[in-house]
């Protein structure tokens, strides 16, 4: 089911046949483009406010701007006692060693449900599968007691350590997918010429899965970058806010005043995911159109 | 396959020149040891992180506790009290389901009419496609919500472009009749992912089915409703069911919307925003749990229904 998905996915549309005639066409067009704009629109409308001139905001319902004015940028980003370089950083920092820890631990443990034998792999897949099932909330008040206790509040340990054990059970299972239409006859030839399964892992599987791997390092990536919920949880000093937690504060404390300056770190904050959108659009429709990942 | 790979493996520890005879232990190592290594991470993780919590959060559902004194059984009182005595939990599950029931028919609904619009030869298919993923993609994020308080807010962008036709919108977002709206037009703007996984199922309609179809006379909404709705319908029970649970689980757009309180009067207090606030906001850890169990249950209840009456309108071929 999934490889045909996936390759009814990238192969080139069937003939047509003539089953639309040009008028029914031309308004699927404009029934299309109308939807495009309004889906664009609130987009587009908040990046023109962040470069108008502050008196020009709300007055205004069209997207071009009079003038344009990078004034908002630099209120914006000096507005905390903070500044946003620092929520930058921080999350990038969780970023980033989150697409680590979910793309190495996810893929050891997939490699070993796909292609391992051992006793009980099929309970612990059973389980694995499970937890996807869990929602967060039931384990989120004894994991923020472990993590008081463990002295790791305000630090980006509870948001980072566990994905370096896995806690994304959904890369596992995106992975066991794919890692099952790999041919079972390179592991083999490969065990005949002697390697044991880190060889295999390491020489073999990694290198032909490597759609999988970034598919699932630029989902961790772009969820990361949004979380607001974990940072909400941890992260109490403004030292360690991320940029959710940053925007957030200064929604709370300028929002009456400083709207320009608002838009803009709002749009700043989206740069990232806009941008890895546009270099993997291709890899994040197939992985949600194979897998059905949520959001 | 298998028998192939396990000869493969003594082969392999034969050519490396081991000893023919080693214990049981060492036997036992080669054959299911790897495997627990690759495997060691996760299982770490799942018993410290998932299952050990789960147990502790379901103990825990049992007592008061403020973080600060050690957890005080107190039996089933948090239970009794959520089904019996607490205003906000009912008023927290009312502006929940209202939400899913709202916003998953619509989203659902958007998506399903633009795939099929989508779906066979449109040209610009790809940019399409990619202006309507977006805000998927983005709408998690705060940014999202703030601008969405914007937007609906009452000197904001859509009373705006309302007054050029002459109409007085209210403030949409202090307003504890439309405040829910606001949040379910946010949802239904990010249909983007299910619209992904419709157009996917369309495309594995094959295409001599509406030929033949045509041949025989059937009107497109005959071949709609005939053809594409039944073979359709394992996707649509897909994106249902996950779009539900996700919908149950909704929290930020209505934490920053609401500035964290679930105003105007409630009208917003999703229920994860009031586990939210009891747990870190009240400090009342055990009831939080127990709140969490009830979640749990409401989301399994919903899942097992939809599976049992899935064999009555889901169409599998095999």
């Amino acid at each position: 089911m999934t490889d045909t998905t996936m390759s009814s996915i990238t192969a080139p549309p069937p003939p047509m046949s003539g089953r639309r005639g040009p008028v029914g066409s031309v308004l699927i067009h404009a029934a299309l483009i109308a939807a495009s704009i309004a889906m664009l629109y609130p987009l587009l409308w908040m990046v023109s406010a962040s470069v108008r001139p502050e008196d020009e905001i709300f007055s205004s319902t069209t997207l071009w701007p009079s003038s344009v004015d990078f004034a908002s940028y630099v209120r914006g980003w000096f507005g905390l006692d903070v500044s946003f370089g620092r929520f930058f950083w921080n999350s990038l920092v969780i970023a980033v060693l989150t697409v680590i820890g979910n793309v190495v631990a996810c893929s050891l443990a997939a490699y070993a449900f796909a292609r391992l034998r051992f006793a009980g792999r099929n309970f612990w897949f059973a389980m694995m599968l499970g937890t996807m099932m869990i929602p967060y909330h039931v384990t989120l008040i004894p994991q923020y007691v472990l993590f008081l206790d463990l002295g790791w509040v305000n630090t980006i340990l509870p948001l980072v350590v566990p994905k370096f054990l896995a806690s994304d059970a959904f890369f596992i299972f995106l992975m066991v997918q794919f890692f099952r239409g790999i041919p079972r006859e390179l592991d083999e030839a490969a065990m005949m010429d002697g390697c044991g399964p880190w060889r295999i892992y390491w020489k073999i599987m990694l290198p032909l899965s490597l759609p999988v791997l970034a598919t699932a390092a630029i989902f961790s990536f772009i969820w990361t970058w949004d979380d607001f919920f974990g940072p909400l949880i941890y992260l109490n000093d403004m030292n360690t806010y991320t940029i959710q937690l940053g925007l957030r504060t200064f929604v709370d404390s300028s929002s009456t005043s400083d709207w320009g300056g608002l838009f803009a770190m709002s749009t700043l904050t989206l740069v990232p995911v806009f941008f890895f959108f546009l270099f993997f659009q291709r890899l994040l429709i197939e992985g949600i159109a194979t897998t059905g990942m949520k959001r | 396959m298998a028998a192939v790979q396990d000869s493969a493996i003594a082969v392999g520890a034969g050519a490396k020149g081991r000893p023919a005879a080693r214990g049981r232990l060492a036997d036992l190592w080669t054959k299911h040891g790897a495997g627990y290594m690759f495997l060691l991470p996760w299982l770490v993780g799942f018993f410290g992180l998932t299952l050990g919590p789960a147990v502790a959060s379901l103990y825990l559902s049992f007592t008061n506790f403020d973080l600060i004194r050690s957890p005080e059984w107190v039996g089933a009182a948090n239970y009794v009290r959520i089904a019996t005595a607490d205003p906000k939990f009912a008023a927290s599950l009312q502006v929940t389901f209202l939400y899913v029931v709202l916003s998953v028919p619509f989203k659902l609904g958007f998506a399903l009419l633009v795939a099929i619009l989508l779906d066979r030869g449109v040209r610009g298919l790809t940019v399409y496609r990619a202006i309507f993923y977006l805000p998927s993609l983005l709408g998690g994020s705060v940014a999202i919500a703030v601008l969405w308080r914007q937007l609906f807010a009452g000197d904001g962008l859509i009373n705006s472009l309302l007054a050029q036709f002459g109409i007085e919108g209210p403030s949409w977002i202090s307003h504890p009749d439309y405040s829910i709206w606001t949040l379910v037009v946010l949802s239904v703007w990010q249909f983007g992912s299910p619209m992904i996984i419709f157009l996917a199922g369309l495309r594995q309609i094959p295409t001599d089915m509406y030929e033949a179809a045509s041949l025989d006379g059937a009107s497109k909404f005959r071949q709609f409703y005939k053809i594409t709705l039944p073979l359709l319908t394992p996707v649509i029970f897909f994106n249902a069911v996950v779009q539900t649970i996700e919908a149950f689980k909704a929290f930020t757009p209505a934490f920053i919307i609401s500035g964290g309180t679930g105003g105007p009067i409630n009208s917003t207090l999703f229920y994860t925003l009031y586990l939210y606030q009891e747990a870190f906001g009240n400090f009342r850890m055990g009831y939080a749990s127990a709140l969490a169990w009830i979640l749990v249950l409401i989301i399994g209840l919903f899942t097992a229904f939809s599976f049992l009456t899935s064999r009555y309108w889901v169409h599998y071929d095999d």
